[in-house]
């Protein structure tokens, strides 16, 4: 099986030049051509392993505790303006 | 000093015999005469160093002395923490100085750790020789030819070389004990779930886990015994983890009673034949040491690594999705429009490994593709856990080498993913498991080191010591330091 | 030939929590643009969700009242897509085991009732708000939104008309309030429909359905599904074909439009949340939160009716919130002679001025106990129906009580014959013609001599007496 990467890349919003996407191609079929190897394995009736142990989810009280940091949390962004994010229009 | 252990420095600052300033100073001039060569620290910031040791000699005239105070502690570049630069060496984090310290790094701070400085690592932890940083590949200090080991490759370097006492890594299939085993160092991975991931850079989320790289066992158990700590804003962080004494667990002297699980599937044709020998007489010793060695049988090991570049690939390529130029890190300039911004971002953030895993996994969780591959994986997971619980129920612990081979030459394997993969064929069942992993030093094949895992149950860091402290008790492995990193005085000792 | 439509309706409905799903942010509405924020809603690195018990609770309670199955073990999932106002570039939501599966809520029709089953009800955290008005080529993100509790309620495609439809989400949008789990604001985007449309012939197969994406008002979405079922007709019948697609309704134009956001084929790739262990309740937690469930509306309905006599109209009226039952019951409690009394009262005449008020029933200004007390002078005769609305009214102003004000105002009903008949003598003599004419058979002048009487005794004359006293004395 051959994989799309050109349709992987875009699903991923990776953007590859054709001559990456030629050098990708085969490194990801033998890849995966690798991984294969798995249908060898009877796993009928084997459940899945999401998560290593079988333990259950902790539940934190509803209390609102986290103080307006928003300037410190801006500070990183890449492009604000009045406490909002700016990115290109986004079109529905 | 510089190849002292983390508790021989403990005992000089605890008898008043040095500082923490001193400590301090020596590191630094270290990581100053060798760093250029070595390039295991990424970022380092000596005046906060300094004033991180004063602080420590304050608090230490007033107080008694935290757990680790005073003692040097370098991190890897994938934890976030509020001073400095945190860049999980990418690109795509450009610029980004994390609001918060990882949970682990508050609890060092807390036990009067001196943090000396970010270590280099493989990008976003994808690698296992170092060499996909952004920043460049580190060197193997016994031999600068050759590569480190990754993707905790920067930390096992400033260990080795002598330019920290001890670091922190992370291991999501074997990035602390590969790194250890190919620079001759004690790394712990422990128990997933023992350790709190917040703030630690995701790479896989169900298989990631933070651990130190030490000189000795003892030391590791040290710092474990600080990060051992359950996080409830981590809801994977195992309330009532058990626990134990974890530097008592060191005192053993031999391994009576000790039954040692040999998995034939750890000891195959195609490794390096000098490499397995060390390890089949690291196990003669064991035996000599009262040790029990039964053979068994991991059945599902051929399939550990096709099974984890599934998982960790499938997570890895959700967890970096929040990487999209937003609100933090890198964006491209000028974008023309949001998918532009996106695409271009990410072709210019992510290196060509971080996008090999990314679109693997993509691909592997795609429609049409997720049971074959994703879900087929899980299953998989499931079987290797099994095999682990029933050699567990023959054996106490499970010895078996660290990686097939010794740290290799630097772009040997650059173009081939697929034998850079193969590498971590030893270590990956661990993470999947999601049970402990130790490596320690067990000789020396052409003058690079080899490392001797240890495996135990979930929650048995306990056995793993135990058998780790006894070996390292009868063997001289761990002593050695690396020729020309050495202080002045001194010569090489291999 | 006919057609037939076919309805299936997705609801996001915000839960009621003070912090965010999985993060202590808090949930207030109207805060200052992603000043409710912190490392974990903005998706920053290493940041990890823990989740909210309280959104757990109030999901159960939700899916208790729907009659649905609570899974005492359940799933979170990952749904991937890039969108500037999902900060992680995933979302949190249950895809392959959700917290409640199967239900039904039950609708008056024309026929009875009909019940129309629920598919499941999954918990998520919702986006960010994305703004674009008055942009030129950027737009705005503010993220206070993002990770604030869902749930989504899918029901099956039970519905076969708009009318249904809106039944159904009128009836959950009650229940839901009812139990205080959403605020379910529709203005303020706190139940959100999405509307999956199709239509077929009888007997046929589903047809090809369209998705009408987030509406806002069962207005628009009677409208949309309105037009998108012409739409589809005559598509069909023009020799097209129905596209599967998103769309927008758009209110001002009346009409939709395809949604241009191109999400390559959806292939959300989903799979389980590795940062969220299982969810397990126990079946203990399930029935103490079953115990704690407040009476529901159609229960309540059904008492009104049996119980107090109501009819169904008013029994609908007064189980529209539950505090407005409780008022009622609280009313009827402390004027138990005339339930019916009270609900026309309460409905007509308290909810009327209230609502001109632009009030709600818990904001009235007389309580259940003061409202009955004037009741209770009606009932006694001590006032007439007409003058205890103008009790009423003023009771509304001042906040007085109904003794208080007929006392100051002197409004006491005059029930004394010796009283009424002096009026009347009063009233015979200032218009002769007319008691002449009256007597001579021209009985059509009997309301103006009750009119005379009532006006001379600034309507306080016991009516039934005025009555009966002017037929004795006009002869
Ligand atoms: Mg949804
Ligand atoms: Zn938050």
């Amino acid at each position: 099986m051959d994989i799309d990467v050109k349709k992987i890349a875009n699903l991923s919003r990776i953007r590859l030049t054709q001559s990456e996407a030629d050098e990708l191609a085969p490194q990801l079929n033998s890849i995966l051509g690798y991984i294969d190897k798995l249908s060898e394995v009877n796993t009928d009736g084997v459940a899945p392993t999401a998560h290593p142990h079988d333990v259950a989810m902790p539940q934190r009280a509803d209390i609102a505790t986290n103080p307006d940091r928003r300037d410190a949390l801006q500070k990183v962004a890449p492009r604000t303006e009045s406490g909002l994010y700016v990115v290109p229009k986004v079109i529905e | 000093m510089p190849f002292r252990s983390l508790s021989d420095i403990k005992s000089q600052l605890d008898a008043g015999e040095t500082t923490a300033v001193d400590v301090a100073k020596l590191y630094l001039d270290r990581i100053k005469a060798h760093n250029g060569d070595l390039n295991a620290f990424v970022h380092i910031d000596p005046p906060h160093v300094l004033a991180q040791a004063e602080a420590s000699d304050a608090y230490r005239a007033k107080h008694a002395a935290r757990p680790l105070e005073g003692l040097p502690i370098a991190v890897k570049d994938i934890f976030c923490t509020l001073d400095g630069p945190t860049r999980c060496c990418s690109n795509i984090l450009e610029g980004f100085e994390a609001p918060y310290d990882a949970h682990v790094i508050t609890l060092l701070k807390e036990a009067g750790a001196v943090l000396v400085g970010k270590t280099n690592m493989d990008e976003f932890a994808m690698g296992s020789s170092n060499e996909t940083s952004a920043f460049g590949g580190c060197k193997n200090p016994w031999n600068t030819d050759c590569i480190p080991g990754g993707s905790s490759g920067g930390s096992a370097v400033a260990v080795a070389a002598g330019l920290t006492p001890a670091a922190l890594g992370t291991d999501t299939g074997g990035s602390i004990r590969q790194p250890a085993a190919l620079t001759g160092l004690v790394g712990l991975k422990p128990t997933y779930g023992r350790v709190s991931r917040r703030g630690i850079i995701a790479f896989a989320s169900s298989l990631d886990q933070a651990g130190p790289m030490t000189r000795t066992v003892k030391d590791t158990a040290m710092i474990t015994a600080v990060l051992s700590s359950h996080d409830s804003a981590d809801s994977t962080s195992v309330v009532d983890a058990p626990s134990f004494d974890w530097l008592k667990a060191c005192d053993a002297k031999d391994m009576k009673g000790l039954r040692i699980g040999k998995p034939k599937e750890y000891f195959i044709d195609g490794m390096d034949a000098k490499v397995r020998q060390l390890v089949e007489d690291a196990l003669k010793q064991c035996e000599a040491l009262g040790a029990e060695i039964v053979d068994i049988s991991l059945p599902h090991t051929e399939y550990a690594v096709a099974a984890y570049y599934v998982i960790a690939s499938s997570e890895a390529s959700t967890n970096l999705s929040r990487y999209d130029g937003v609100r933090f890190g890198h964006r491209c300039d000028n974008p023309e429009d949001l998918e532009d911004m996106y695409a271009r971002t990410r072709d210019e953030g992510f290196g060509s490994e971080v996008k090999r895993r990314i679109l693997t996994g993509a691909f592997a969780l795609s429609s049409g593709y997720y049971d074959a591959y994703y879900l087929k994986a899980q299953q998989v997971r499931t079987l290797i856990s099994q095999d682990f619980k029933a050699a567990f129920e023959q054996v106490d612990v499970i010895a078996t080498p660290t990686s097939p081979i010794p740290a290799f030459k630097s772009g040997e394997k650059t173009n081939d993913p697929l034998t850079m993969y193969l590498a971590d064929i030893f270590t990956i069942a661990v993470n999947l498991a999601g049970l402990p992993g130790l490596s320690q030093p067990c000789g020396f094949v052409d003058g690079l080191p080899v490392g001797l895992q240890w495996l135990a149950p979930a929650w048995r860091e306990d056995k793993i010591l135990h058998a780790a402290s006894a070996y390292e008790g009868a063997t001289d492995w761990h002593t050695k330091s690396p020729f020309g990193f050495e202080p002045k005085q001194a010569g090489g000792n291999v | 030939m006919s057609w037939e439509v076919v309805i299936g309706l997705e609801v996001h409905c915000q839960v009621n929590t003070k912090s965010k799903a999985f993060c202590g942010c808090s949930t207030e509405f109207g805060a200052e643009p992603n000043s409710q924020t912190c490392p974990v809603c903005l998706g920053m690195p290493g940041q990890l969700p823990v989740l909210n018990r309280t959104a757990v609770e109030k999901s159960i309670l939700t899916g208790l009242a729907i009659n649905g199955r609570i899974n005492l073990e359940s799933k979170f999932d990952r749904k991937n897509y890039f969108y500037p106002d999902l900060p992680k570039g995933y979302q949190i939501t249950q895809f392959e085991l959700p917290i409640v599966e199967g239900g039904y809520i039950d609708i008056p029709t024309k026929d009875g009732e009909k019940r129309l089953g629920v598919t499941r009800i999954h918990m998520e955290e919702d986006a960010g708000k994305s703004m674009h008005e008055g942009l030129d080529a950027v737009s705005h993100i503010d993220l206070n939104r993002s990770g604030i509790p869902l749930m989504e309620i899918v029901s099956e495609p039970d519905m076969r008309s708009a009318d249904e439809a809106i039944a159904y989400l009128k009836q959950l949008h009650q229940i839901i309030k009812f139990l205080d789990v959403s605020g379910a604001d529709m203005e303020k985007g706190q139940f959100r429909c999405d509307a999956n449309v199709s239509v077929r012939r009888p007997g046929e197969p589903f047809g090809t359905r369209t998705e009408m994406k987030n509406m806002n008002s069962f207005r628009f979405i009677k409208q949309a599904i309105d037009y998108e079922v012409n739409r589809q007709i005559e598509l069909i019948e023009d020799g097209g074909a129905v596209k599967q697609e998103s769309r927008l309704w758009d209110s001002v134009n009346n009409e939709s439009r395809p949604m241009r956001s191109k999400e390559e084929a959806h292939d959300y790739r989903y799979f389980p949340e590795p940062d969220l262990p299982i969810l397990r309740v126990t079946q203990e937690e399930v029935d103490a939160i079953r115990a704690g469930m407040p009476e529901l509306p159609s229960q309540l309905r059904h008492r009104f009716e049996t119980e107090f006599g109501l009819s169904p109209y008013d029994a609908d009226v007064l189980t529209q919130t539950q505090a407005l039952s409780m008022w009622y019951e609280a009313l009827v409690a402390a004027h138990p002679v005339n339930p019916k009394q009270c609900a026309n009262w309460l409905a007509n005449e308290l909810l009327g001025r209230l609502k001109d008020m632009n009030k709600d029933i818990t904001e009235s200004p007389i309580s259940a106990a003061a409202f009955a007390v004037l009741l209770d002078r009606m009932e006694d005769n001590t006032i007439s129906g007409k003058i205890a609305k103008d009790v009423l009214d003023a009771m509304m102003e001042t906040g007085q009580s109904a003794d208080e004000i007929i006392e100051a105002k002197g409004l006491k009903q005059v029930s004394d014959s010796g009283a009424i008949d002096s009026i009347i003598e009063a009233v015979i003599a200032a218009n002769p013609e007319q008691t002449e004419a009256y007597r001579g058979g021209k009985d059509k002048l009997f309301g103006f001599f009750v009119g005379q009487v009532m006006k001379a005794s600034k309507g306080q004359a016991n009516p039934a007496m005025v009555n009966e006293r002017l037929k004795a004395l006009l002869g």
